[in-house]
């Protein structure tokens, strides 16, 4: 595994050299990709996804929304998967080869400005009209009134803590990790509280400080400027004293949870309901400061080689049982609510598991830009947050 | 004879008169290789480090400038090099020390199947994967785990409470602990070590410590004066391995320790996660001019007749 990633670091470095020589072709096309009604399928859906996102059974064969819309459709898919959301912009600004995306928040609107994806036509997916109604015109596919994309799946960061520790009183606050306090158990909870081991957590400490220090005047935790970024910094300077282990794979964390007496950590509802399957003493709220989160939305590049099967895509992507099995699979929570009831791998509970009710006390990870995502004024970019964040954890 | 003139012969004939044609058709490819895939991608990446990124897009600007050479000298990134750099060093002693007496031990007193079951011994782990070795050091080493539940048996848990105290070293558990991540990388790392120790020592003849031994040398002396300066190319070779591994490893220090980046790790967020590669270039040159001072060492200590 190792080998192979050196090779592929060694291909893409040559590669770059090439793709650096054939830069400025196939730019200029206009809105090609546009069409009007969706016609017969090309035989073939290229989809640029989350891990776990697109499932055809092979996985786990109760988890499969794939076998059957190439059934309906006759159009055979293939799934190039991205671990970041840098991975998923380069992907689909590298090449035209792709149809669809599913971009979070962070990457959504970058691919909209740069004129990678195309404006998907709602009339064209029939289904639209089923979801969720606060996530219609959400701002990370919706520019000038145009909808990029047809939301698929969202979750919330939340505030996991083990029951054994806390008791009777669940904490209520980002502070149990953010500040040193004694813990409901008697002990400090230096070394067994967890962070996210990602730029996009600086977020987390703004949000947090949105609601204890007002005085920053802190309004958006992505828009930050210089001071209340700093000041951010600190909090999370002040946080590397207590964290043990800084997270970013769920399957780490779920042992550390076991084995490693963590008391509470920010988490998705992917680990804790992995957790409580296990029966681990392991619950999770969203706190009352609120909670970070993710949206992410199924967008059609604009060249997109198959447009046809990509709408036939886009409609399939919203049926209740594919949201219900995917949400039940990845602990999200679905776009369209009517997924929730009755779906059998999800149960009568999941959506709620996983954070329905919660959708307004999150903030939706969006890249931090300099010119504020174009609200004016002057943010800390993201790029900054990358150094700085790796700074703190490594105790600057 | 008549076979003589088949095409295949007439290309031998050939191909033996003309030298240089011989030799570029046997060299070509992987000359083609090291200069054009691996020199060309060293010289992309040497160029990458001389752009900067553009602070309003995050997309790379391709005019030349330092600006990224000087975010390199930072004191946090001169941290996560000074952190890599002194974990490679102590892995490397580590090693030597742990490595030595059961590489000379095989070299020396075991020999026929007896010999071939350590070497073996030594090289199984090699066999099983990377990944759930690390895995499963976490698991010995957890607050939950093997370690201190054993510690607590024999009533040692304040002692492993003490060190897990200390400075530096320390932290919430051995697994989340510099000493933890230490131990792995030196476990990890310890058969690149124990080989080619084994094999110096080997070559050391006996008559040289016979002799050594009837000049009176006592085996203190003997070790110090003749095994140590014959076996030293083993070790020097030893320790590339060791030390280079340590510098490029980047999953252990995600897995076990406090996730106190190391230079791979803050070269990976920076391409990866940041998309700034220009930085990411700059930063991947910490390692290489680290490794061409460290083997122009080794060679002068004979490292390289050693392999």
């Amino acid at each position: 595994m190792r080998h192979r990633a050196t090779w592929l670091a060694a291909l893409t470095a040559f590669g770059m050299i090439l793709a650096a020589c054939g830069d400025s072709a196939g730019t200029d096309e206009g809105d090609s990709g546009a069409i009007t009604e969706v016609g017969e399928g090309e035989g073939a859906l290229s989809i640029v996804a989350w891990a776990g996102y697109i499932e055809d059974g092979s996985t786990d064969p109760a988890f499969d929304w794939v076998t059957q819309y190439e059934t309906d459709t006759g159009c055979e898919v293939s799934v190039k998967t991205a671990g970041t959301s840098d991975e998923m912009v380069a992907l689909m600004t590298g090449s035209d080869e792709f149809d669809l995306v599913t971009a979070s928040g962070d990457a959504s609107l970058r691919l909209i400005a740069g004129g990678t994806v195309q404006e998907v036509n709602t009339e064209l997916v029939p289904s639209w009209s089923t979801v969720d109604e606060r996530l219609q015109n959400a701002p990370w596919h919706t520019v000038d009134g145009k909808h990029y994309g047809v939301p698929y799946q969202w979750g919330a960061n939340v505030l996991a803590y083990n029951t054994e520790v806390f008791g009777d009183t669940p904490p209520d606050s980002w502070s149990v990790v953010f500040e040193e306090t004694t813990l409901p158990d008697g002990e400090s909870n230096a070394g067994r509280v967890q962070a996210y081991d990602g730029p996009i957590y600086v977020a987390d400490a703004a949000l947090y400080l949105k609601s204890t220090q007002p005085d920053l005047g802190i309004n958006d935790p992505y828009q930050l400027t210089e001071d209340q970024y700093q000041a951010a910094l600190n909090v999370l300077r002040g946080q590397r004293d207590l964290v043990g282990r800084y997270w970013h794979d769920a399957f780490i964390q779920i042992d550390d949870f076991t084995n490693e007496g963590v008391a509470a950590s920010s988490s998705w509802p992917f680990q804790v309901n992995v957790l409580v399957g296990a029966e681990a003493p392991i619950a999770s709220v969203v706190p009352k400061e609120g909670a970070t989160g993710w949206a992410d939305t199924t967008m059609m590049h604009v060249n997109a080689p198959h447009p046809n099967c990509a709408y036939k895509w886009l409609e399939w992507s919203l049926n209740p049982k594919l949201q219900g099995d995917l949400a039940a699979w990845f602990g999200s929570v679905p776009a369209a609510p009517s997924a929730c009831d009755g779906n059998e791998l999800l149960g009568p509970d999941g959506c709620t598991t996983n954070g329905l009710d919660n959708f307004d006390q999150i903030s939706f990870w969006k890249t931090p830009t300099e010119d504020c995502n174009g609200t004016g004024g002057e943010c800390v970019p993201y790029y900054r947050w990358v150094t700085d964040y790796l700074a703190v954890i490594g105790g600057r | 004879m008549t076979t003589s003139t088949s095409p295949l012969h007439r290309l031998s004939a050939s191909l033996y008169r003309r030298r240089r044609l011989r030799l570029g058709l046997l060299l070509g490819l992987p000359v083609l290789w090291l200069v054009g895939v691996y020199g060309g991608s060293l010289v992309s990446l040497l160029t990458q480090s001389f752009f900067r990124i553009d602070t309003f897009s995050g997309t790379v600007d391709r005019s030349p400038t330092l600006q990224t050479w000087q975010q390199v000298f930072t004191d946090a990134n001169m941290a996560v090099a000074g952190r890599t750099i002194g974990m490679a060093a102590a892995v490397t002693i580590a090693a030597v020390a742990v490595g030595f007496p059961l590489a000379y031990y095989i070299a020396r007193y075991t020999s026929g199947k007896t010999k071939s079951a350590m070497v073996l011994a030594v090289l199984i782990p090699l066999w099983s994967s990377y990944l759930v070795r690390v895995y499963s050091w976490k698991l010995i080493l957890a607050a939950e785990g093997i370690v201190s539940w054993a510690s607590g048996l024999v009533g040692m848990t304040g002692v492993l409470g003490w060190i897990l105290d200390l400075p530096v070293i320390g932290g919430p558990s051995l697994s989340t602990s510099t000493l933890g991540q230490f131990i792995v990388f030196v476990y990890i790392w310890l058969p690149y070590m124990i080989l080619p120790i084994q094999a110096a020592v080997e070559r050391v003849p006996r008559s040289f410590l016979e002799a050594s031994a009837d000049l009176g040398g006592r085996p203190a002396t003997t070790f110090r004066r003749v095994v140590w300066p014959l076996a030293l190319p083993g070790v020097a070779a030893g320790s590339i391995f060791t030390f280079s591994l340590t510098l490029g490893d980047y999953i252990i220090p995600t897995v076990i320790g406090d996730s106190s980046p190391f230079i791979g790790l803050a070269i990976y967020s920076q391409q990866g996660v940041a998309g700034n590669l220009p930085l990411a270039a700059a930063l991947s040159f910490i390692p290489i001019v680290v490794m061409a001072l460290y083997l122009t060492g080794a060679r002068k200590m004979g490292a390289f007749e050693a392999l």
